[in-house]
């Protein structure tokens, strides 16, 4: 097992005056993929938030062994961690080739930008035809797969996957992860993926984690919780 | 025919103005969502620093470009001063503070340099430019300029990347934090080209008006008008109504009986009309957005 590429310590998190994460912890193997389940209001999108200074935070986290505890996102992103927003983030107004550049915003070595557009436009030959179209005309499938293709503009080591399967079609949704278990694969793209859908996460991923209203409840190999009939049932509802 | 000619072109050149300012109002608007009612008393602090180097013997475009410089420096600095802190704040916080930087430019401009009315010097000269004095070469200079600044804006924003950043700051703050884009700092520069964009505004207009601290008063109202008229989320829509603006003016102005006295609130109806059957302004833009 390699080292632990993110890791949080008694990771706590704040709405205002209200806790909502209560120590967690939780990592991500470098080149694993690990995946965050719980119900609705459970605190899935706010770990994620939490990770990259967006919410209140206390605890420790780290990134490749370096503290980023207390950083401005806009820091965190340079440090290759691409966060995949739940609402998809579309930019609606701009092209979609626009809205990829707009994921190489923090990086200057155009050339490489220039070959990672091409890779993208590889992944999601949609996009490519609809690169001068208006974001915004976009069906929500393939507004998903433009927020992935902005992602990978920033060349991630890691990536954060906010419910990348929500609100979209079964088929749309298998193309989706086939294509996060290449990433995976064959560029080692280190992720995190938050999921209502329990059994499509845990079969992507090699660790799991399952909180319930901001507390830790479980945490193991996603194959030990995939195949527990009990854990299956009262957590995984399926 | 002749008279309705001069009273067009009369109105391009006046509307030249408005479309400087209204460029500046859409600049703000774009990176707060809120209208800067001191857009206009920041322009006309602008032009007192211009009139005060040339009073010092400085050049005039030497004076020009140095006070684009000041202005463009003063933008930032009062954006990262008062307005990030109150940046979550709600719009009435904002309103507050445009009011009170309103009053406190206005005065102070009035306690450095007094109210006396001052001449301003226009670099085109004021030499009938057309045929049978249609139109002075300063009109035709401050159409000029403000095409100019339309198109280097429009080049700027389509084909740089700072450009689509602040594009995609403005749209959508927090995604565009997630793509590493400075949100804080491209709104500071926005402000900063809006104090550039409103200087060079003042500095045209001042031979026009003459340089006192409430020069920008009326200039502003048209401003804020055409910004409207032309969709406030276009920068070419802020020109046209701009031009738009000024040439209403100045026609209304001729028709019989209306004369001067109401040739403000002609345009004004107009506008609001306008703006009945287009909420959105004439090139405001309609956001398609499936769910």
């Amino acid at each position: 097992m390699s080292a632990p590429l993110l890791e949080a310590r008694g990771l706590c998190a704040f709405y205002g005056a209200t806790q909502v994460l209560f120590r967690l912890d939780l990592s991500v193997v470098a080149g694993g993929v690990t995946a965050l389940l719980g119900a609705n209001g459970a605190g899935k999108t706010t770990t994620l938030r939490a990770l990259c200074g967006m919410v209140r935070t206390t605890g420790d986290i780290r990134l490749g062994g370096q503290p980023i505890m207390g950083r401005p996102i806009e820091d965190i992103v340079r440090l290759k961690v691409a966060h995949v927003p739940q609402g998809r983030g579309t930019f609606v107004r701009q092209t979609v080739a626009e809205n990829l550049q707009i994921g190489a915003m923090s990086r200057r070595d155009h050339a490489a930008i220039a070959t990672d557009l091409e890779r993208v436009y590889g992944y999601f030959p949609r996009l490519f035809e609809r690169r001068r179209q208006q974001a915004g005309t976009l069906s929500g499938g393939e507004q998903q797969m433009l927020a992935v293709g902005r992602a990978l503009m920033l060349r991630p080591t890691l990536m954060l996957l906010d419910e990348p399967s929500f609100g979209l079609a079964p088929r749309i949704v298998a193309e989706l992860f086939e294509i996060f278990r290449r990433l995976n694969r064959d560029e080692k793209v280190s992720m995190l993926i938050v999921e209502q859908n329990a059994a499509l996460a845990l079969d992507l991923a090699d660790e799991a984690y399952l909180i319930e209203t901001g507390r830790m409840v479980m945490t193991g190999a996603a194959a030990t919780l995939r195949n527990n009939d009990s854990i299956r049932r009262s957590y995984l509802g399926y | 025919m002749e008279l309705i000619l001069h009273q067009v072109l009369a109105g391009l050149a006046t509307g030249a103005i408005y479309a400087c300012l209204a460029l500046a109002v859409v600049m703000i608007y774009q990176a707060i969502d809120g209208f800067n009612f001191a857009q206009g008393e920041m322009a006309m602090f602008s032009t007192f620093i211009a009139w005060q180097l040339i009073q010092w013997g400085v050049p005039y475009w030497a004076a020009f470009f140095a006070t684009l410089v000041v202005s463009f420096m003063a933008g930032i600095i009062i954006e990262r001063a008062l307005f990030a802190p109150i940046h979550n704040a709600p719009v009435l916080s904002h309103v507050v503070v445009f009011i009170a930087m309103f009053a406190i430019l206005n005065s102070l401009a009035g306690f450095i340099w007094d109210y006396n009315v001052k001449t301003f010097p226009t670099p085109f000269g004021s030499r009938p430019l057309l045929g049978n004095g249609l139109i002075s070469s300063h009109d035709g200079g401050m159409i000029g300029v403000t095409v100019i600044m339309l198109v280097l804006l429009y080049l700027f924003f389509r084909h740089t990347r700072i450009g689509l950043a602040m594009r995609a700051a403005a749209a959508n703050p927090e995604s565009a934090r997630l793509a590493g884009i400075r949100v804080a700092w491209m709104i500071a520069l926005g402000w900063g080209m809006a104090a550039g964009i409103g200087a060079v505004a003042g500095m045209l207009i001042a031979p026009v008006v003459f340089l006192e601290p409430n020069m920008m008063a009326s200039v502003l109202l048209y401003g804020f008008a055409a910004a409207v008229l032309g969709g406030l989320t276009s920068p070419g829509g802020a020109v046209l109504g701009g031009f738009i603006v000024g040439v209403i003016e100045n026609l209304a102005g001729t028709i019989p009986y209306v004369g001067g006295e109401l040739k403000l609130t002609i345009a004004l109806v107009i506008i609001v009309a306008v703006l009945v059957v287009r909420p959105g302004g004439l090139l405001g833009q309609r956001i398609v957005n499936r769910v």
